[in-house]
């Protein structure tokens, strides 16, 4: 798909024959993002559609206590410290953003009085600034009102050095000016396509400037608020065990009628992912239960209890298996998968392609992940008319076989394929997950019958995503073969998403492993692809290059994805719970009710 | 003492008889293990099963690695004789293959665990000052020992360099054994040199001192045989001990390749199908169960019979 047909398509959407949603679905299809895909729509002249809240109750309170489970506990409660997501949903208890991200992609204003449009003349035409007016008559939970300094606060908070803020990349390349008490504008320093990153979303949550003031630097980390929060949110901060329990009272004083429902909100933290969705679908302990990584038949067999439900969330996390370009058993320099080697046997193509030819992705839909998994070859899911040939996908031992006996790879006595004296022998790593050692063993059999030896082994996930530069079995390292797991997108936008297959990001020991481009691909033409996106101000034209860098990626199978992940999680029968797969599970906790 | 007060009127009143026929001590721990009847039928379990997993592999010809979705979680049937897991793989194929591997880490890691416990305790034991003081400070900083991070650090360092010298499984094999059994002979240690405190100020022992025997000979043929007993019960826990180590090994992704079948890694696999699919469960766990019951009633057994004070 190119610029002409996006364009045809958002003209579509313009007249009317084709729903905004229903565009949003096709972009996501195609790797984009929905947040993106609105974006593209509001810079060409259609606003953002203005959701509609479904929240039913009339009244404030009343709704008892809602018990939510995280299988891994908040550690701290300063959203600006908050490193995995479990930190930042407990922050989102008790701090908002101007504005989130729903299930569409919209933006929802929160302490925002308006989402920013070209037409209201706070979206600057040339991609520069952004006005933002805040809500008026909003209070923090200790009765100070919030203003304009606040917000200017946190940007000067997340950009300190001193301070070493997790957030500190959302704000890193803006300016951020106070125009009036309640409106600021952000400068960035280019043109930016991507607009509403810093101020919303996950890395948005808003700190009091009050109270962090005499906290900026070297003493930030010792502020008192870091583990007793006072935010702007639904929910008042009672207690806070760290890794265990976070409690909070209703907000009496929440600055939107009607809300909160619940009287009080408790965040229990540990165990795992199967006691947790337990504890919702069959005791019904708890009311809502969040990141349920577990197979989809053991969720189906909990859920006929009848005490709940699971919710399915579309984002953009893909599950995939990764071919290393590089050798990873030869030492280069004190490193091993180093880029200035080649793979003895993927640096051929057929091996490369034969390789993603017998994972059989509709049998690891099918039988393991069901609902929570689908089956993808490419991005390019739907319709098929976008579906480019060669970006389409097939389980095909067969195929598989020919392929690699045309490229001269014969089978020896014991079944093992070899070509010049190397044998068709893989090491094919991945996390401890009981879904992702059933996907191991469905492509180790396929690759058995290809005459292909496969061996895999399985880390800790603790240490496998740890970035500990000592150990050797972390994924940046790669020092295997093959390694399959799921890369998340915590930012809505597609851009730092996809730099992982940049050349300048390769990981490496120079760069201590931090380099996002795990696979140590090298294209110029990805390269060049990428430096557009990133100056181009046009969301068509930026659009159509991540899609060209897709295609780059599936056609050199750098990759092989197997199946798109939304994000599960438990919920109590009566529950509703607006979700959204671009932002925390808590965007919209103000919304959450229990039906009567 | 020992020797002067008759250790009960039945052996008293056998007494003639016995200086008639003299039966070798073999002969006679065979006729006291004979006349314990649970010791017996432990040794005949764990010996059916040690020819089940030796010599089944070679009677059931049923990959341990067929995947057959259409065959998944079932029961017990004529194909599948223990049914099937959750992607339908043959589970007596998978628990004979993986029997091999549990006992044989089980009852390795016993053996090191019991002959360098053995050696360090019965020096440790016969030796006075500053010998005997430097072992238990040894023995005390391996007890101290953080077990986990060590083993961590041990298999990242030596994995890799099995793997290329054995091969996966034969690398992992050796490296899990001599760690299991590297951190568990402390007990046996400390059993082995209390053992000896006591015994090397018996008569019997004087005696043979006053008769000329070296230390060596003190120990080997008079101390040794005798502090034995608890010694067995020891390593017959540490063989249980060594295969449910080899199970969190597994867990934690530092044992076997997932893909290897150990009796530990089925349970654990089965673990989270308890409630539809309980066969897959109770198999592996019911054999751990008769393995570790049968091995402790082994060593019960062997420990009455190897011990010549007591009476039975």
């Amino acid at each position: 798909m190119n610029e002409q047909e996006l364009r045809q398509l958002i003209a579509k959407v313009k007249a009317g024959t084709l729903s905004r949603r229903a565009f949003v679905r096709m972009m996501v299809g195609m790797g984009l993002t929905a947040p993106l895909a609105a974006q593209m729509l509001a810079y060409s002249g259609l606003a953002h559609a203005q959701p509609a809240s479904a929240y039913k109750p009339t009244k404030r309170g009343g709704g008892g206590t809602l018990k939510c489970l995280w299988w891994q506990g908040a550690t701290l409660l300063n959203p600006h410290f908050a490193v995995g997501t479990k930190d930042q949903e407990g922050s989102r208890i008790f701090y908002e953003p101007l504005a989130g991200w729903d299930a569409d992609g919209n933006l929802v204003a929160m302490l925002a009085a308006e989402i920013p449009t070209q037409q209201n003349g706070g979206l600057a035409r040339d991609g520069m600034s952004v006005i933002w007016k805040l809500k008026k008559g909003v209070q923090w939970h200790d009765g100070k009102p919030f203003t304009a300094d606040d917000v200017v606060f946190n940007w000067e908070y997340a950009t300190d050095p001193a301070v070493a803020a997790v957030s500190v990349g959302s704000y890193r390349d803006i300016k951020v000016e106070k125009l009036d008490s309640h409106t600021v504008k952000v400068i960035f320093q280019k043109p930016t396509p991507y607009w509403a990153d810093a101020f919303v979303g996950v890395r948005g949550m808003l700190i009091p400037k009050h109270l962090f003031e005499n906290f900026r630097g070297a003493k930030s980390r010792e502020a008192p608020t870091n583990l007793k929060p006072v935010g702007t949110g639904p929910y008042k901060f009672v207690d806070f065990k760290p890794g265990d329990m976070v409690r909070g009272t209703i907000n009496t004083a929440y600055h939107e009628p009607n809300k909160p429902h619940f009287d009080a909100i408790e965040m229990k933290g540990g165990g795992d992912a199967i006691s947790a969705a337990r504890a919702v679908l069959q005791t019904g302990e708890f009311d809502y239960a969040w990141n349920i990584q577990v197979e989809d038949e053991i969720l189906l067999r909990l859920e006929e209890s009848g005490k709940g439900r699971s919710e399915i969330t579309p984002g953009a996390n893909i599950e995939h298996i990764q071919l290393n370009n590089t050798d990873p058993w030869t030492e280069v320099d004190g490193e091993r998968s180093s880029a200035t080697t080649k793979h003895p046997l993927f640096s051929d193509p057929a091996v490369r392609r034969a390789m993603a030819m017998l994972v059989d992705r509709a049998a690891v839909q099918k039988h393991i992940y069901g609902r929570t998994g689908i089956a993808t070859g490419n991005f390019l899911n739907n319709p098929p008319r976008f579906t480019s040939k060669n970006t389409r996908w097939e389980f095909n031992v067969e195929k598989a076989n020919q392929l690699l006996d045309a490229a001269g790879w014969k089978r020896g006595a014991d079944g093992i394929r070899v070509k010049d004296g190397r044998k068709l022998k893989l090491l094919y790593q991945t996390s401890i997950n009981a879904p992702r050692q059933k996907n191991q063993a469905i492509v180790k059999q396929a690759c058995q019958k290809a005459g292909i030896e496969v061996e895999v082994k399985a880390v800790t996930a603790s240490v496998y995503f740890s970035s500990d530069v000592a150990n050797p079995d972390t994924y940046t390292k790669f020092y295997c073969d093959m390694q399959m797991y799921t890369t998340t997108m915590p930012q809505a936008d597609p851009g730092v998403f996809m730099n992982q297959f940049c050349s300048w990001e390769i990981a490496a020991k120079a760069n201590k492993w931090q380099g996002r481009n795990i696979t140590r691909w090298k294209s110029e033409e990805y390269d060049k692809a990428y430096r557009g996106a990133e100056s181009e101000l046009d969301p068509v034209k930026r659009a159509a290059l991540f899609i060209r860098m897709n295609d780059l990626v599936i056609e050199n199978q750098v990759v092989v994805p197997v199946v798109y992940r939304p994000r599960v999680s438990s919920v109590a029968k009566r529950l509703r719970a607006p979700l959204s797969g671009w932002d925390n599970d808590f965007w919209n906790l103000r919304d959450w009710y229990r039906e009567g | 003492m020992a020797g002067s007060t008759p250790a009960s009127p039945t052996a008293d009143a056998a007494l003639p008889g016995l200086a008639a026929r003299r039966t070798s001590l073999g002969l006679e721990a065979w006729r006291r293990f004979r006349r314990h009847r649970l010791a017996l039928a432990g040794a005949l379990i764990l010996g059916l099963m040690i020819l089940a997993v030796l010599l089944g592999p070679l009677a059931w010809r049923v990959p341990i690695n067929e995947i057959d979705f259409a065959a998944k979680l079932q029961g017990s049937s004529l194909a599948h004789p223990l049914g099937t897991d959750d992607l339908g793989q043959d589970l007596l194929a998978r628990m004979l293959y993986g029997g091999r591997l549990s006992l044989a880490v089980g009852l390795a890691a016993m053996i090191i665990a019991v002959v360098v416990g053995v050696i360090i305790g019965a020096i440790a034991g016969i030796s006075r000052g500053s010998v005997d003081a430097a072992l238990m400070w040894l023995t005390d900083l391996f007890l101290s020992l953080p077990q986990l991070p060590l083993l961590l650090l041990i298999i990242y360092l030596f994995r890799d360099a099995l793997r290329a010298l054995a091969g996966p499984e034969v690398g992992m094999f050796v490296l899990i054994v001599a760690v299991i059994g590297g951190f568990r002979w402390m007990p046996v240690a400390r059993l082995v040199r209390a053992q000896f405190l006591s015994l090397r100020e018996k008569e019997f022992v004087e005696a043979a001192r006053a008769l000329g025997a070296t230390p060596l000979r003190l120990v080997a043929r008079h101390i040794l045989p005798n502090s034995l007993g608890p010694v067995i019960v020891a390593g017959t826990i540490d063989v249980a001990a060594a295969i449910i180590a080899e199970s969190t090994l597994s867990f934690l992704g530092l044992g076997f390749p997932p893909d290897i079948p150990t009796w530990g890694r089925i349970l654990y696999d089965a673990k989270d199908h308890l409630d539809v699919a309980p066969h897959w469960a109770v198999v592996p766990g019911g054999a751990i169960f008769l393995a570790v019951l049968s091995i402790n009633y082994l060593g019960d057994g062997l420990r009455d019979a190897l011990d010549p004070r007591k009476v039975m």
